[in-house]
């Protein structure tokens, strides 16, 4: 019995705290956010944050006044066309990588693995100017096009190591019984790899929805996605903390909500390629 | 493939994988490759945005400038101040979070869901909440630290020129550590239990089975990850660019946020190409590195 016990100290002493530690370390900077937004403007700077008499003011004014509605209306458009762009093409490319082996297959793979390493800076001055060319500044399509630079790869990947997964022996199967290689790849892989294709969507769409760089050079005024509005924030209304973290936890909610639900598939599929290394 | 089909393959089979790339591979190409040699070619040119006009070739004029250029040294110090700093203290931090989300303990789902949260955070907002943690007036850092009698008076630690690009750094770190915890995680899923079984029973202590067993297992990991941070972390200005835009004076500079200031408000983009292709061309090495290892991994 002793023993037990004693070995349960040691455990929470070992195990238990320094988690807890941990994990306060990774939430007390947004815990600290979301309890600065729900106190009065006038109490903030003389009792600090606190959470009696909490209130929702912030958040009123931030869609009343600031207009944060329409940036996230923005915010949803450029991040789900990024979905719909990235998996359109990525899908096709990675059952090719998946079931065929063909020339330039390794060089086709890699370059694809090059691009998420490239410089955003390096891609960020000559998209503009094309974008300026194209008379494409401060349009959805400008930021769907910029933010697929970095979904087109890096859901390419994705795909194929979940496409991987699934055995060959199955299509195979399906085009013995007279299937198609596409009515296979319609009615056998993509139902099959779905779970796949939900979590490298929800990985594309946080990525677009908190990208920065892209939507402050290529957005302008009609397209003004969320993580521009909260900079602009930053700026205009400088001591308004209260608004200010208001406007950082709904910037963060949609994209935060989403990857606690397929989290498990998106670390599955993120760490699968490292872990072979 | 090649058990279930008589040879040789038809034509259409041949084709097919190639057709089905040609959409990605197009679009890429389109996007990225095309505006990347733009990048170069601008960076031999004379190009600021209010005279588009005068697109005067200079040849190597634009780097000469560059290495004689006393910002430039100072941004790439910074550089490597930050990648030295960052990467390692992400990936220690991560380590022993990871080493410790294996262990067995009740809430051990709820603290690997929840220790991954900053990950999925938008820079802008992490930036934003940093930015209120450090304030030197009503930051609740400062606030702390007075109470604990560890410092006098308050700090500002954005606009002191000595800390600002530490306190960035801590940040950063606080960003990225969750992303080699889950990595590392994920490699210490793969070793075999029997391997510690077997050291136990020949009475090895838990310091020598983490020597012998879980740092070699760890290896191949730990290094995938580690070049993978280093040029992402080399990457990422945004952060930056919110927290201070590189301020206060040049102290928080670094190489691609100095080309991103220079062409944005500076509109000199010839000069602002330059800085991002000297900046390629050095993390070049590491992308190589990281690209051979992946490479191997293609069946």
């Amino acid at each position: 019995m002793m023993v037990r016990k004693n070995s349960l100290i040691r455990r929470l002493l070992t195990i238990d705290l320094p988690v807890f530690l941990i994990i306060c370390f990774t939430l007390a900077p947004y815990l600290w956010m979301a309890l600065t937004s729900v106190t009065e403007k006038s109490k903030l700077f003389t009792e600090g944050p606190s959470l009696t008499g909490a209130t929702l003011n912030n958040y009123a004014r931030l869609f009343n006044t600031v207009g944060f509605g329409t940036n996230l209306r923005d915010s949803f458009i450029v991040a789900g066309g990024t979905v719909v762009v990235g998996l359109a093409l990525a899908v096709p490319a990675a059952y090719a990588f998946s079931r065929f082996r063909f020339k330039g297959r390794r060089i086709l793979m890699l370059q694809f693995l090059l691009i998420n390493m490239f410089p955003l800076v390096l891609l960020i001055l000559p998209l503009f100017i094309l974008m300026k060319t194209l008379g494409l500044v401060d349009t959805y399509l400008a930021l769907i096009i910029a933010n697929s630079t970095i979904a087109i790869p890096f859901s390419v990947w994705m795909m194929t190591s979940y496409i991987n997964g699934i055995p060959r022996s199955l299509d195979e199967a399906a085009m013995t019984d007279g299937c198609t290689r596409f009515g296979a790849l319609y009615r056998v892989v993509l139902p099959l790899c779905a779970p796949g294709i939900i979590a490298t969507g929800v990985y594309i769409f946080i990525t677009a929805w908190n990208e920065y760089l892209y939507a402050l050079t290529l957005g302008g005024r009609h397209v003004k996605t969320i993580t521009v509005a909260i900079q602009t924030l930053i700026g205009e209304y400088q001591v308004e903390w209260g608004l200010l973290t208001a406007g950082g936890i709904i910037g963060a909610l949609p994209a935060t909500v989403m990857f606690l639900f397929v989290q498990k598939h998106l670390i599955a599929g993120m760490t699968q390629g490292a872990v072979k290394g | 493939m090649s058990t279930t089909v008589v040879p040789p393959a038809p034509l259409s089979r041949r084709v097919l994988p190639y057709v089905m790339l040609s959409p990605a591979v197009l679009v890429t190409l389109a996007i990225v490759f095309l505006p990347m040699v733009q990048a170069v070619w601008m960076s031999l040119h004379d190009y600021v945005l209010f005279r588009p006009k005068d697109f005067a070739f200079v040849g190597l004029k634009n780097f000469i400038a560059v290495f004689q250029d006393p910002v430039f040294w100072v941004s790439l110090q910074h550089t490597a101040i930050w990648i030295a700093v960052t990467v390692p203290a992400q990936m220690l931090l991560g380590l022993a979070t990871a080493l410790l989300l294996n262990q067995n303990f009740p809430w051990r789902g709820l603290a690997r869901a929840l220790v991954i949260i900053p990950w999925a955070l938008p820079s802008v907002v992490i930036a934003l909440m940093w930015v209120w943690i450090y304030d030197a007036n009503f930051g609740v850092l400062n606030d702390f630290l007075l109470r604990m009698n560890l410092i006098s008076t308050s700090i500002p630690w954005l606009a002191n020129p000595d800390t600002a690009l530490y306190a960035i750094i801590l940040t950063l770190t606080w960003q990225g550590f969750p992303f080699f915890a889950v990595m590392i995680l994920a490699g210490l899923q793969a070793i075999p239990a029997s391997y510690y079984e077997a050291a136990a029973i020949d009475g090895a202590s838990s310091f020598r089975q983490f020597w012998h067993i879980t740092l070699p297992g760890l290896s191949g990991v730990l290094m995938t990850a580690t070049l993978l941070r280093l040029i992402w972390v080399a990457n990422s200005i945004d952060v930056i660019f919110i927290m201070t835009g590189g301020g206060p004076g040049y102290s928080t500079y670094t190489l691609p946020l100095y080309a991103l200031v220079e062409a944005r408000t500076g509109l000199d983009y010839g000069y602002g190409s330059a800085l991002a292709v000297v900046f390629t061309i050095l993390l070049l090495g590491f992308v190589v590195l990281y690209l051979r290892r992946a490479g191997r991994n293609i069946a």
